[in-house]
């Protein structure tokens, strides 16, 4: 870096090419304000390294703040658009402040750093640089005031009189100008964490933990205060494993969090599932399966009843789809999705059997493509293999209803004449969004959907 | 990683003293050994192969030992074998493919897993989860995903999984290797070789019988393991070598690197990407000390200071200790210069990356008069074995990590092959300095030949001009198209004769793009001719074409040196 020789990139520069030149001049036009040692104090500025060069980046500081600076001598690396180039001071003095840090940009002709001609003038600089650094957060003071919960000083004493700090909380540390032999670490061994540094430094952690805040708001008067405790600090488990969300889990996280913007409501109903079974147990040699059993009883009922199939994308209309997809919940090692029966209504048992296997080995492959799992406008949740009797479902954003199957099983029922007979019976149980599907509509197709489940000879059609 | 690692960046205190008396053979240490530590007229006896008359030298040196080996025993008169190769990694592989493409009757000698340390515990899964951990930098790049237009959710990993793609991959090269030496009618026998007398080697797993083969010819390639320093106590779970690494069996949060060479940078650019936290502990004063300099300031500012990164340089590490009792890893470091204590680290893991040294433990190298030094077994320009008294020992060779000439996967099977052209009457040397090297972070970094302070000292005592020319990637279209406009490509010339003495390449795909200058270090070609060669746009490649054309040359030599073919 730093050379004049770099074949491609300076060829084209004109005078500007002096690096030397530009940099330490006095500034133009001193604001009024200042007091007269100002002369004293000169800044350093972004110099212009080419005629296209509009920004420039601090590669590194040659000089650390408090070095005494020689005329000629090189202060600082800057980057360009084309080449890095060390830039030179012309002037003798000290330099008492760096504006603008390493890694970070300034347009041509900001201040990056402040150069004292005397020791004398260190402060007055120093006390300019403050005022001016963008970066820096207000000086430690606040921080200090703030009731910052004390830390634990739980394993402290494993070192004691010795701070263990690690490589990132140092240069997050640096960065924020956080003492880091003042905090008290609350990570493994007593060591400071990034974590620490930044809860010093005043800065917020990730946003993510306001959604949780805010969602159940307990008292008007005691939300403002609420959130901010709240928000900040689980209890740590001593020996917790943090393992971050996969993209699957991610997704679900988002869709789960979206999900509580929409106003739902459950019905359930109860349905016998002898003749199902019966019918299960003709056809399954054929590989239908019971998925497709259900996913095709659903889609039929669906058919009758358009408004279940339907959804609220915007808060202010109907959206009736055209098309009937049940979509089903698949268990996955790391998560959840949910490939989509496309036109279940239309397709006959066999084929839905057969493209539901393929579905599946797809999902397991994750190779599913997006319209195969984002297509669904009904959902379908079966537990019933796990012996779970009823259940919600939490209503997947942009569908209308989604449906909770549980497992059936010898129930005692009670006919209208009084006999008592054991049927299988499970627990079906709808959850729906109330903007557009009312608890009528709803109990009519999960009516309808029972019948088609008692009589299920239609499904073979 | 390459199988071979500066053993400059050890914090081992001692090594000086352990350093090999023979001009030849310091080599261990990289390619510096060629800069500083061999004797002029080693140097360029080594730069260019092939006088008739050494051939004749060498017949002659063939005969007297052949004597003075027949005083201690007999050699047999007929041969099971052609060759015999003890040892079957890269080196070994790469040698006996060339073997049977000669008509050599060939058998490949392994006493632990075909692929030796490259295909297993080197190169190889290395590479697999450094192209995990290239895919969660970009992932994890916001800044960069937005300028390219991209919106990508929270990336994470299954370290399981990981792990498993590394694996899996190392068994895969390891069939193919082995496949294709059965398909050539290599025979491969089992068990460790040790050599018993003049061609004649035994072997057999340990506690069953053994068999001893004769072979015309015998190369060593037995390689090497990781060297761990005195006072390191390596337990294979909190401390740990690559070895262990790269099964990736935990992501400690915070993991301190013994050492900032090859492996030492490549294991921080997959720690780092995977959420851990590094801390280098660097004998020398500088990161990264087998580098050219320039190059390893940017990759410096690249690689470390951005990330979570922070080093200790110019000190030993004396002790390491494991954690247990619900103690952290610690680690004892002094000053390199003073020996003074100077500070006690605690980490969650340490991975001792100080170098590799010589497997050669066993071989039988008493039985035929060698002395290794520090491990490794001392050899000539033509890889024939030296023995205690400097005699060369006839009918046999050893390549690779074994001779620590330059320890490379490829290094080792060109200097098999090298071998395998001399046994079938084709004098060869290899030239050294014509061997690339790459480092596989990201961005890459790749160089072959000299560094520019060896240049410099070489054109100092042999009186000539050395010139440096620079090319950026910014500059370049390709890499900026892909937004990776970090990176330096140098090149060290010659301005009198034009002669390629050094390249060196820091930015994306480095690796790859080294290649060129290799080889025309390798064919002898120069700056002016090679400027006149093209190359496709828009591609990374025009960040050497643009190289080669910003040489400048002293003018009574810039006239392209063979005169273009009219077709």
């Amino acid at each position: 870096m730093a050379s004049l020789s770099f074949s491609s990139s300076v060829s084209s520069s004109i005078p500007f090419l002096r690096p030397s030149a530009l940099l330490l001049r006095p500034r133009p036009r001193p604001p009024s304000r200042l007091p007269p040692v100002r002369a004293k104090i000169r800044e350093i500025f972004m110099p212009a390294l080419s005629s296209t060069m509009t920004e420039g980046k601090i590669v590194s500081w040659v000089k650390s703040e408090g070095d005494v600076l020689s005329k000629g001598e090189s202060v600082v690396v800057v980057e360009s658009d084309k080449a890095d180039m060390d830039v030179e001071t012309f002037y003798d003095g000290i330099l008492a402040a760096i504006v603008v840090s390493e890694g970070e940009t300034a347009p041509v002709g900001a201040a990056i750093g402040l150069l004292a001609e005397t020791e004398a003038e260190l402060d007055e600089a120093r006390a300019r640089a403050a005022a001016k650094s963008p970066s820096s957060p207000a000086p430690a003071a606040p921080v200090a005031e703030s009731p910052a919960p004390a830390p634990v000083p739980s394993a402290a004493d494993l070192t004691p009189g010795k701070v263990v700090a690690t490589p990132f909380a140092k240069k997050l540390a640096k960065q924020h100008k956080v003492d880091v032999g003042k905090l008290a670490g609350t990570g493994p061994f007593g060591r400071v964490t990034p974590e620490d540094v930044e809860k010093a430094a005043g800065i917020a952690p990730a946003p993510k933990t306001n959604v949780v805040a805010a969602a159940p708001v307990a008292t008007p008067v005691a939300a403002p205060a609420a959130p901010a405790k709240a928000a900040v600090s689980y209890p740590e488990i001593p020996g917790a494993k943090i393992v971050p969300f996969t993209t699957m889990q991610a997704a679900v996280s988002r869709n789960m969090i979206e999900s509580l913007s929409v106003p739902t409501f459950r019905v359930g109903y109860p349905i016998a599932t002898d003749a199902l079974d019966a019918l299960y147990k003709k056809v399954k040699g054929k590989g239908v399966t019971m998925t497709a059993l259900l996913a095709k009883a659903a889609a039929m009922a669906l058919v009758q009843h358009p408004v279940v199939n339907a959804s609220c994308k915007d808060g202010k209309s109907f959206t009736y789809n055209s098309s009937v997809n049940i979509a089903v919940a698949v268990a996955m090692d790391d998560g959840l999705i949910t490939p989509v029966l496309q036109d279940a209504d239309k397709l006959d048992l066999y084929l839905l059997s057969k493209k539901w296997k393929e579905l599946v080995e797809k999902a397991q492959a994750k190779q599913l493509q997006p319209q195969e799992y984002n297509s669904g406008t009904f959902t379908l949740s079966n537990l019933g293999m796990f012996g779970v009797d009823r259940f919600d479902a939490i209503l997947p954003p942009g569908q209308g209803a989604i449906m909770a199957v549980g497992a059936s099983k010898p129930t005692v029922v009670a006919d209208k004449e009084g006999f008592f007979t054991v049927k299988n019976q499970m627990l079906v149980n709808v959850t729906a969004d109330h903007r557009v599907i009312y608890g009528a509509d709803l109990a009519a197709f999960l009516q309808t959907f029972m019948k088609i489940i008692q009589n299920p000879e239609s499904l073979t059609m | 990683m390459h199988a071979s690692i500066l053993p400059l960046s050890t914090s081992n205190p001692p090594y000086s003293t352990l350093r090999p008396h023979s001009s030849s053979r310091l080599c261990g240490l990289q390619r510096e050994a060629f800069g500083f530590c061999s004797p002029p007229q080693f140097r360029s006896r080594n730069l260019r192969a092939v006088p008739a008359k050494t051939h004749s030298r060498r017949l002659s040196v063939f005969s007297t030992s052949n004597t003075a080996a027949g005083n201690r025993s007999s050699a047999p008169a007929s041969f099971d074998y052609d060759l015999v190769i003890i040892g079957a990694g890269v080196g070994g592989h790469g040698a006996a493919l060339h073997a049977v493409e000669k008509g050599l009757k060939t058998a490949i000698i392994e006493g632990d897993v075909m692929g030796g340390t490259c295909v297993n515990r080197g190169c190889v899964p290395s590479k697999a989860l450094l192209a995990v951990s290239g895919r969660m930098r970009e992932l994890q790049d916001e800044h960069h995903l937005k300028a390219l237009g991209l919106q990508v959710a929270a990336a994470g990993y299954d370290r399981q999984a990981v792990a498993d793609h590394a694996n899996n991959l190392a068994s895969r090269i390891r069939g193919n290797l082995t496949n294709s030496l059965k398909a050539l009618g290599v025979d491969i026998l089992t068990g460790f070789g040790t050599i018993v007398g003049p061609q004649k080697v035994k072997y057999g797993k340990i506690g069953s019988s053994d068999n001893v083969v004769t072979a015309k010819d015998i190369i060593i390639a037995t390689g090497s393991v990781p060297f761990v320093p005195r006072g390191i106590e390596v337990d294979g779970k909190t401390v740990i070598t690559s070895d262990h690494a790269l099964k990736l069996e935990f992501v400690p949060d915070w993991i301190a690197i013994v050492g900032s060479g090859y492996i030492g940078l490549e294991f921080s650019d997959v720690y780092t990407a995977l959420g851990s936290e590094v801390t280098f502990i660097e004998a020398m004063d500088q990161l990264m000390p087998g580098f050219d300099p320039e190059i390893g300031k940017l990759a410096q500012r690249v690689l470390i200071n951005p990330r979570k990164i922070d080093y200790h340089t110019g000190v030993f590490a004396t002790k390491i200790t494991p954690a247990k009792d619900g103690k952290p890893v610690t680690i004892e470091l002094i000053d390199a210069k003073t020996k003074e204590p100077k500070d006690t680290l605690e980490v969650d893991a340490a991975l001792i990356a100080t170098g590799r040294a010589p497997f050669t433990k066993g071989l039988g190298l008493e039985n035929i008069n060698v002395e290794t030094q520090r491990g490794f077994v001392p050899v000539d320009e033509r890889m024939r074995v030296i023995d205690a008294d400097g005699n060369l020992i006839p009918h046999l060779y050893c390549i690779g990590d074994a001779n620590g000439k330059l320890m490379l996967a490829h290094t080792a099977s060109a200097q098999g092959i090298s071998v395998v052209e001399q046994l079938t009457g084709n004098d060869h040397v290899l030239n050294h300095l014509s061997i690339p090297a790459a480092c596989f972070t990201h961005p890459e970094i790749s160089m072959v030949g000299l560094t520019e302070p060896q240049a410099r000292e070489k054109a100092e005592n042999q009186g000539f001009e050395i010139s440096i020319a620079k090319t950026s990637f910014k500059a370049n279209t390709k890499a900026l198209a892909e937004n990776e406009g970090e990176g330096l490509a140098k090149l060290i010339y010659r301005p009198d004769t034009g002669e390629i003495l050094g390249v060196h390449i820091f930015g994306m795909h480095a690796a790859d793009l080294i290649h060129e200058a290799s080889n025309a270090i390798a064919l002898g070609t120069r700056v002016q001719d090679i400027k006149f060669a093209v190359h496709a746009h828009p591609t990374l490649s025009e960040v050497l074409d643009e190289l080669y054309k910003s040489a400048k040359l002293n003018s009574h030599n810039t006239k392209p040196a063979s005169e273009p073919v009219a077709v």
